[in-house]
């Protein structure tokens, strides 16, 4: 058994000095591995990366968030985008009031503006809301309070501040209570919003401001125009329940005929973050392609240069073989020299891999998530890479007659 | 040393037949050859004689197509592959005419590789011990960590030498080993044989140079796949003067 230890421990140094003695030629063969790796663990690490912040961004939306949008309305048969919404402050009320799926509604328009207070000067989005948006957005009042319904029915200039925009008009925390113009009205701080984070499409959400929906509507847009309503089911198994019973309430409400086109568009969190997902996979699946053609083209780089090694050293196959190196002997060296290259190319993919998810992660602001499993998988595919492609030459070198390798010039 | 002579090679009515296509060529027909330990033994003969095949029998690098051979007190006419690896490591040194030394290894490491296939592995400082007491014999001391390109041929056909007795084989298998040397140095390779003959170990040496065979103790013609003569001689023993001595160690 000690023999046997120490014969194998011979012969890996033997395959390890072939290695070390051609090391150029030894980098070159692996290259195909390093790169095969190398775009496994990118690719694994982008996926994982966008699935963690598509997560981020339905926890950011609010759970079981559902986005109701205006439409094209049908008029006189044609499909016409007038302009106007084709949603009413009615039928967010009709929606809170009928369906029993979903907890909380709010409108919600936006409307950009220059917002000036504390003497500074910031532009920024100006979001016209109902009270339950904090609950539908899950996003919560860091210091001050939410406005009331009253401030809804009577239109009060009132308004509540992003983290990004209170800390630029008032770096020193002073917002709630003081006055800020917007768009040359004036509204009164009631409280600042706890911040948020950037959402996937990398803006700031956190740079916003929110104010009743009427007074928005009244104040700020000059007109009667409304804009989207969002709401919350009741639950996250209550999420399609909802959107069925908004769909046929609003298509009820709007006289839409069975089968008819709605004039309007409902998204649920989850097809926000699927359609997200279709893109992000088609990505990551041509780049698991290329990862697995190079892993194979790197596979059959090693058994060219392998079976090149082996011609090449046939010589030396023949004196190992006079002097009592067994088929096996030989086998294994050459078997160990494959196997080497690969992981070794393998190790190399992975730095490189590591290397250029960080890379990508710090200048494309890509969230990349290196997970040991793909480094333990990649590292496995190279080695399986290597006793697969490295096989065929070691046999060959093996089954050679020590006569005619000796004789070989 | 016992003072029973012994026989290390028996061989009994051997053949050869290859198969060339159509045409069957008995490169050896019916050889007997009995070599006792501690002779020293040149095979002769002209190309194409049988000598080269009747080399590569008693090397165990092939088998006989019939007929046996008893290689130190094994039958060895019928091992396969493996069994006769086993047998090539553990019972015979070969020396070879091209010295066939591993190319960009060190001598030590060259001295070292037939105990890495050995029956019985040794460790690493065990390994070094053996190939340093082998340098040392052929008079190689101090040139372990020369690559064979950094030695002249003398000096490689030695480092052969040296890795041929590391396993301390039955036999010294020597094929034309002074065939790339000048004549000079063909001598001190010559000496060298004579010197570990004299303790003890058994040599055969294939060579077609009548005047290389003179300096074994017996000399076997063969011709036509056959043994045409077998004599001893009186031994051409190797002038020491003038030679560089193999054992003093080179001063670098």
């Amino acid at each position: 058994m000690r023999n046997s230890f120490i014969r194998l421990g011979n012969i890996t140094v033997v395959g390890l000095k072939s290695i070390a003695r051609n090391k150029l030629r030894s980098l070159l063969t692996a290259l195909g591995v390093v790169i095969g790796v190398a775009c496994v663990i990118v690719s694994v690490a982008i996926g994982a990366g966008v699935a963690a912040s598509v997560s981020e961004m339905i926890n950011s939306l609010g759970s079981n968030f559902i986005m109701i949008m205006p439409g094209a309305a049908t008029q006189s048969g044609a499909r016409i985008f007038t302009g106007s919404s084709t949603l009413t402050e009615d039928d967010a009320e009709a929606i809170k009031r009928e369906a029993s799926a979903v907890s909380y509604v709010s409108p919600q328009l936006r409307t950009a503006g220059q917002v000036v207070g504390n003497d500074q000067n910031w532009s920024t989005q100006v979001y016209g809301v109902g009270i339950d948006w904090p609950n539908i957005r899950a996003w919560n009042v860091q210091d001050g309070s939410f406005f009331t319904e009253g401030d809804i029915r009577s239109g009060s200039k009132v308004a509540l501040l992003g983290n990004t925009v209170a800390d630029n008009l008032f770096p020193a925390g002073d917002a709630v209570g003081s006055t800020i113009r917007v768009k040359n009205v004036p509204f009164r701080v009631v409280g600042v919003l706890e911040k948020k984070g950037g959402s996937m499409m990398g803006s700031d959400q956190d740079d916003m401001i929110v104010a009743p929906y009427t007074t928005v509507q009244k104040r700020l847009m000059g007109q009667q125009r409304f804009g989207m309503i969002i709401a919350s089911a009741a639950s996250a198994e209550q999420v399609s329940e909802a959107m069925d019973q908004i769909d046929a309430l609003l298509k009820q409400r709007h006289r839409i005929p069975p089968g008819g086109d709605a004039d309007f568009m409902m998204r649920s969190q989850e097809e926000m973050a699927q359609a997200n997902q279709q893109q992000v996979q088609l990505m990551r699946n041509l780049l698991l392609g290329i990862a697995i053609v190079s892993l194979f083209v790197g596979g059959i780089g090693i058994m060219n240069i392998m079976l090149v090694s082996v011609t090449e050293r046939t010589r030396e196959i023949g004196i190992r073989m006079a002097i009592g190196a067994r088929g096996r002997h030989v086998l294994l060296q050459f078997l160990f020299e494959a196997i080497v290259l690969s992981v070794f190319g393998g190790l190399i993919g992975v730095l490189l891999g590591i290397g250029v998810a960080t890379l990508f992660a710090r200048v494309a602001k890509w969230s990349m998530v290196v997970s040991p499993t793909s480094i333990i998988l990649a590292f496995g595919v190279a080695a399986s890479i290597g006793i697969f492609f490295g096989f065929y030459p070691a046999r060959k070198a093996s089954k050679l007659d020590p006569i005619d390798a000796l004789r070989y010039e | 040393m016992s003072t029973l002579v012994s026989t290390v090679i028996d061989i009994r009515d051997l053949t050869k037949v290859y198969h060339l296509g159509e045409v069957d060529v008995r490169a050896l027909d019916g050889v007997d050859l009995n070599v006792d330990t501690g002779d020293f033994v040149a095979i002769m003969g002209p190309s194409g004689s049988g000598k080269s095949t009747l080399m590569n029998i008693i090397g165990c690098l092939d088998r006989p197509t019939a007929g046996t051979y008893v290689l130190d007190g094994a039958d060895v006419s019928e091992l396969s592959r493996d069994q006769r690896a086993i047998i090539r490591n553990a019972k015979i040194g070969f020396v070879f005419q091209s010295f066939n030394l591993l190319a960009r290894t060190s001598a030590m490491e060259n001295v070292e590789l037939p105990l890495l296939y050995g029956d019985t592995a040794l460790a690493r400082k065990e390994r070094h011990a053996a190939a340093r007491e082998a340098l040392h014999r052929v008079g190689l001391a101090g040139r372990e960590g020369n690559y064979p390109s950094q030695l002249s041929g003398g000096q490689q056909q030695r480092v052969a030498i040296a890795r041929a007795l590391v396993t301390n084989p039955a036999i010294l298998l020597a094929d034309e080993p002074t065939g790339n040397l000048d004549s000079k140095t063909s001598l001190e390779i010559m000496g060298i044989f004579q010197d570990l003959n004299d303790e003890g170990k058994t040599i055969v040496l294939i060579t077609h140079e009548p005047d290389i065979a003179q300096h074994a103790k017996r000399v076997v013609t063969v011709r036509d796949g056959r043994i045409q003569q077998d004599e001893r001689i009186e031994q051409n023993r190797v002038e020491r003067k003038g030679i560089e001595a193999p054992v003093a160690p080179v001063a670098r």
